[in-house]
């Protein structure tokens, strides 16, 4: 096993999803099929070359510090599941 | 058995630029819950961040400042976790490649200076504020602040005590300011700090557990929190107990430090480079640009006061804890050529002034020139130091130059020696015993007549003047 | 001759002549969305009312002799780019109300060049699919076969412009996401060089393979496309300011000693011999025509499947983070606390692959896993873009099949990820390098399905494929048989 049912709930917990217990089943399973084929990768040597995390190889792209119009209010709440007042409102944070 | 603390700091300096790190909103405290939001500062999708120029030039100051060594390339990762102020779901910070590594400043500890080594200086995107209600489970988010620039500094666990975490903070923050790079304004949080701290027995090389300390918003605190949070790890051991790696706030009210409520999920980040943001390469030149920008700091300002003014270790302190007061005093010292009597007034009655008024010396009634043109009235004799204090706080309150001010209050010093001979001839004439038995060898009675003097000129006769005639006109 | 069935090109010649109008044209297409969409399902969302209006904008302008290079065009647009004042669902249901105040840039450019658009098109949930089966709004089906899916996750967008639903589209491609789908519905297909045209506005899959590209009839409407919306944008970090030069101009260059390299990688066991046949029989018409093949090899070729689902995922983890029921979208009235309702939300708001995917990319940078997963894949990646790098040495494109089969049916591969993954073995290694590819038809099936082929080329050498794919198209009379094919085959029955 690549990874285990408790390892797909860690997970799932770090990333806020829930899965019920058949489809934990289904999902272990085919994660482990997926990290499976990742296997392939291991045969590759790689010694000494630097991780390619962009597609182009670019530097320094920078804006100026301008102030620009920002969105007013009721736009930046337009599209919220619950707003009230001049805030979005969540379900209390437990400190 | 004595136990040593070991502490290091972590400052979080919001950068005082006029928009923010990724997008074109105004960073200005106090506007209306969120009015300083856009696509790209609430997260929305598809919206991509680009990156202020004046953010990386002003790390670059503090790095330069703190003697730090410049990544001449340097880049952005994101901190990924959940939060309701964190709209992205990720922070966009520096991880692997922070812009500047491997610093220090010098801090002042009882018998001389120590060095505090700075780990790293890296730049980062601020969060949102939470609100939360007191009669409903419910918290309302402010997004203004998302995507404020930050940097983090990070000290090496160099400091050995709270008094000297204080001054370090003292030190960074002073810095900071003189830049212009941040207001340094503790109660809007443009400077917040948090502590990681451990005790070992002396002697030991390697480190004990250590608790972070958050939530100490001002110097004192700071130092308070250190001091009760050394204190209790210290009878925590001494009990034969362990300290327990957690977070730990600053609790002002109760003057304690009490573990964070939330069970301490463990943190995984899961940092990776951000792909929406391209490497930052800083050149040679580019540094010696920003470096032909830099204005003294006050190290180099306070040696150069010691130097050049000659005047004592503690006024030079005072005089350079910020720039524009070093500023107001050389000026002063520029016009009127007396550093310390500069010094003195400067640190003595324009500074109670101005914390009366919690005023800023920018906004003191009292320009540099104008004190410099009283400090020569002294000096001339126009007026007295008595007459100077009364003079000064008159200039405070009204914002007039001295010669107004004196001319207003009648206060021009009698320097004239034939109206004063004119006024001791009366007062001799007024009391001939005294003047018999002074003159018959009871010297003490000199003064009964300096008083008598000062009395009939009501206090604007020249002192010098008076005892030169009273001298001569007595014998 | 309907007008829908038409290209940009011979629309445009209509409308500069004067013989139709925009209003005719978006009257034309539709009539044919009212005739096949409820077959098809290509759209989301039709926008037939802001359509109207700007036909009749361009109308004006045409009559004041003011014509772009768009202007009357009627487009779809994949419903991940962003629309200002139009829901932009990204095919999810998280997204299912989200109403952007913002266009995106190609959508900026697509207005200011006098395009209409006819409406947002269906596409796998946040583009994670080859199939369009995951999209939460319904399944695409192809017009070539009702039965099968139209390939993806740009699946509406292809679907729409085979099906005359518009007269040309935009999509996103990831790992293949145009390529694939426009090889499966016979039509044209280009992914540009990463950093040619914005991504700003594009919701985000995978940010450093993402890129936005159109789907046409045609070659030639291709260039036109092409020459809209790529460019510099100040608002994206990763966009690359070098010039743009006239798609158009490379039309007619022809294909004569132009250097085709053949990766032996590629035309292996397992893929569909028709389609097989049919790309040799496309070099083999190529060859005639001028060109000079080259065998090539690309070592690592072998890799570029895991590697794209380790690097995609991890992006995607991080990006489908901001939707969590706070600031817009789907939010769970089930959540007791803030934990709860992230969880609830998010677990009802995604689908199954996404939240496969989340899972996935989370655990590849997960501690203690991020350098066996994320930090190799993204070296084997950069071994990748070196193969890519030593090939362009000895050729100027790269000729490959574009998919190892011709569409599939509906619902074939819906349980086996491992499966649906391998529909984009061609197409992912130009996303890895970051080169530029493009999916011409070049034949049909014996069931009379679509064959695509595709060629590579070298970073911002859109003008050469753009050139050997138009050389193509005319040596082999491929929009005739099209015709053809349409005519005989595409029923909506």
């Amino acid at each position: 096993m690549k990874i285990t049912r408790t390892e797909v709930a860690h997970v799932a917990h770090l990333a806020r999803l829930t899965f019920r217990e058949e489809e934990m089943e289904k999902f272990t399973s085919q994660l482990n099929d997926i990290l499976l084929y990742m296997d392939k990768l291991n045969s590759v040597d790689t010694t000494g070359v630097e991780p390619m995390t962009h597609a182009t190889v670019l530097y320094n792209a920078f804006r100026e510090d301008v102030v620009k119009p920002s969105l007013a209010n009721e736009q930046s709440l337009a599209n919220a599941p619950d707003p009230r007042g001049e805030f979005f409102r969540v379900p209390k944070v437990i400190e | 058995m004595e136990f040593e603390p070991v502490i290091g700091l972590e400052v979080h300096a919001q950068l005082r630029t006029d928009s923010k790190i990724f997008c074109s909103c105004s960073t200005q405290f106090g506007a209306g819950p969120n009015t300083h939001t856009c696509p790209v500062c609430l997260g929305m999708p598809g919206v991509l961040p680009v990156l202020n120029r004046k953010v990386v030039e002003y790390t670059i100051k503090m790095a330069l400042a703190t003697h730090c060594r410049i990544n001449r390339e340097n880049s952005f990762a994101r901190k990924n976790y959940f939060y309701p102020d964190l709209p992205k779901g990720y922070q966009i910070s520096q991880y692997a490649y922070p812009l500047a590594e491997e610093g220090g400043i010098e801090v002042e500890v009882e018998g001389g200076k120590r060095r505090i080594g700075i780990t790293r200086i890296h730049m980062e995107e601020d969060a949102g504020k939470l609100i939360h209600d007191e009669h409903f489970p419910s918290s309302y988010v402010d997004l203004n602040r998302t995507g404020v620039p930050l940097i983090e500094i990070v000290s090496e666990p160099d400091i050995r005590s709270a008094e000297e975490a204080a001054d370090y903070l003292r030190r960074i923050h002073e810095i900071l300011v003189y830049l212009e790079i941040c207001d340094g304004n503790m109660e809007e949080g443009s400077f917040r700090c948090d502590a990681n701290v451990s005790l070992r027995p002396r002697g030991q090389e390697e480190f004990g557990t250590r608790a972070e300390l958050k939530n100490m918003n001002s110097f004192r605190n700071v130092q308070r929190a250190l001091e009760y949070e050394i204190k209790r790890q210290q009878y925590v051991l001494e009990a034969g107990g362990e300290v327990v790696q957690e977070t730990r706030l600053w609790d002002d009210a109760q003057g304690v430090t009490i573990p964070m409520r939330s069970k301490e999920e463990a943190h995984d980040y899961r940092y990776f480079p951000d792909p929406d943001l391209v490497t930052i390469a800083v050149s040679d030149a580019w540094i010696e640009e920003i470096r032909g920008t830099m204005p003294e700091l006050p190290l180099e300002k306070r040696e150069r006061f010691l130097r050049d003014y000659q005047i004592p270790p503690y006024d030079a302190g005072v005089l350079t804890t910020s720039r524009a007061l070093a500023d107001y005093y050389e000026e002063v010292v520029r016009l009127c050529g007396q550093p310390k009597v500069a010094s003195n007034w400067v640190m003595g009655d324009i500074l109670r002034f101005l914390k009366e008024d919690k005023r800023d010396i920018r906004d003191c009634p009292i320009s540099a020139a104008a004190l410099a043109e009283m400090i020569r009235l002294i000096e001339d004799g126009a007026i007295s130091g008595k007459m100077a204090k009364e003079v000064s706080e008159e200039m405070y309150r009204t914002g007039k130059p001295p010669q107004t001010v004196i001319a207003e209050k009648g206060l021009v010093q009698i320097t004239d020696e034939g109206a004063l001979a004119a006024v001791i001839e009366q007062i001799m004439a007024a009391n001939p015993t005294q003047l018999a038995q002074y003159r018959g060898g009871k010297d003490k009675l000199f003064g009964f007549f300096v008083g008598q003097v000062m009395k009939a000129t009501q206090g604007k006769a020249n002192p010098q003047l008076i005892n030169d005639l009273l001298k001569k006109m007595l014998a | 001759m309907e007008l829908y069935s038409l290209t940009i090109h011979e629309l445009q010649e209509k409308l500069r002549a004067g013989e139709v109008t925009a209003a005719d044209i978006l009257d034309s297409v539709y009539q044919r969305i009212d005739q096949v969409e409820d077959k098809v399902h290509a759209y989301i969302t039709l926008m037939k009312e802001a359509a109207q209006a700007q036909a009749a904008a361009a109308d004006t302008a045409i009559r004041n002799g003011d014509i772009k290079a768009l202007t009357g065009i009627p487009i779809a647009l994949k419903d991940i780019c962003c629309t200002q004042g139009f829901t932009t669902t990204c095919g999810s249901r998280i997204l299912h109300n989200f109403v952007p105040p913002y266009d995106a840039t190609v959508v900026e450019k697509l207005r200011a060049s006098g395009a209409v658009f006819t409406g947002k098109a269906n596409m796998d949930e946040f583009a994670m699919g080859s199939s369009t089966e995951t999209s939460s709004f319904g399944v695409t089906r192809n017009p070539w076969d009702l039965t099968r899916i139209p390939g993806g996750s740009s699946g509406g967008s292809a679907a729409a412009v085979a099906a005359d639903e518009c007269i040309a589209a935009l999509g996103s491609d990831t790992g293949g996401s145009i390529r694939q789908p426009a090889a499966l519905c016979g039509i044209v297909g280009m992914k540009p060089t990463y950093g040619r045209v914005s991504r700003f506005g594009l919701v985000a899959f995978a940010s450093s393979l993402d890129q936005i590209g159109p789907f046409t009839k045609d070659v030639e409407d291709c260039a036109i496309l092409m020459n809209v919306i790529a460019g510099y944008d100040p608002r994206e970090s990763t966009s690359v300011n070098i010039e743009v030069p006239d798609y158009r101009s490379f039309l007619s260059r022809g294909i004569e000693g132009l250097r085709i390299g053949i990766p032996r990688e590629y035309f292996i066991e397992g893929i569909d011999p028709e389609i097989l046949a049919s790309v040799r029989q496309a070099i083999a018409v190529l060859e005639k025509a001028g060109a000079k093949c080259v065998d090539i090899s690309l070592p690592h070729t072998e890799y570029c499947l895991a590697v794209y689902y380790i690097v995609a995922p991890a992006e995607a983890s991080s990006n489908l983070a901001r939707y969590d029921g706070v600031k817009y979208g789907f939010r769970s009235q089930e959540g007791r606390d803030l934990l709860d309702m992230y969880k609830q939300s998010r677990s009802a708001g995604f689908g199954d692959e996404v939240k496969r995917r989340i899972i996935i990319g989370t655990y590849v940078l997960s501690s203690g896993y991020y350098d066996a997963y994320y930090k190799k894949a993204s070296q084997v990646r950069a071994l990748i873009r070196r193969d890519f790098d030593e090939a362009f040495k000895k050729c100027d494109i790269i000729a490959t099949p574009t998919s190892p089969t011709a569409a599939f049916r509906i619902g074939e591969k819906t349980d086996d990820p491992m499966q649906m993954y391998l529909s984009d073995i061609f197409t992912i290694s130009a996303n890895m390098a970051g080169i530029p590819g493009i999916s011409i038809p070049c034949g049909f099936t014996g069931d009379g399905l679509p064959i695509g082929l595709q060629f590579l080329g070298g970073h911002f050498q859109e003008g050469t494929l753009i050139q050997a794919a138009a050389a193509y198209e005319k040596t082999a009379g491929m929009s005739a048989l099209i015709a053809r094919q349409k005519q005989a085959k595409m029923n909506f029955a």
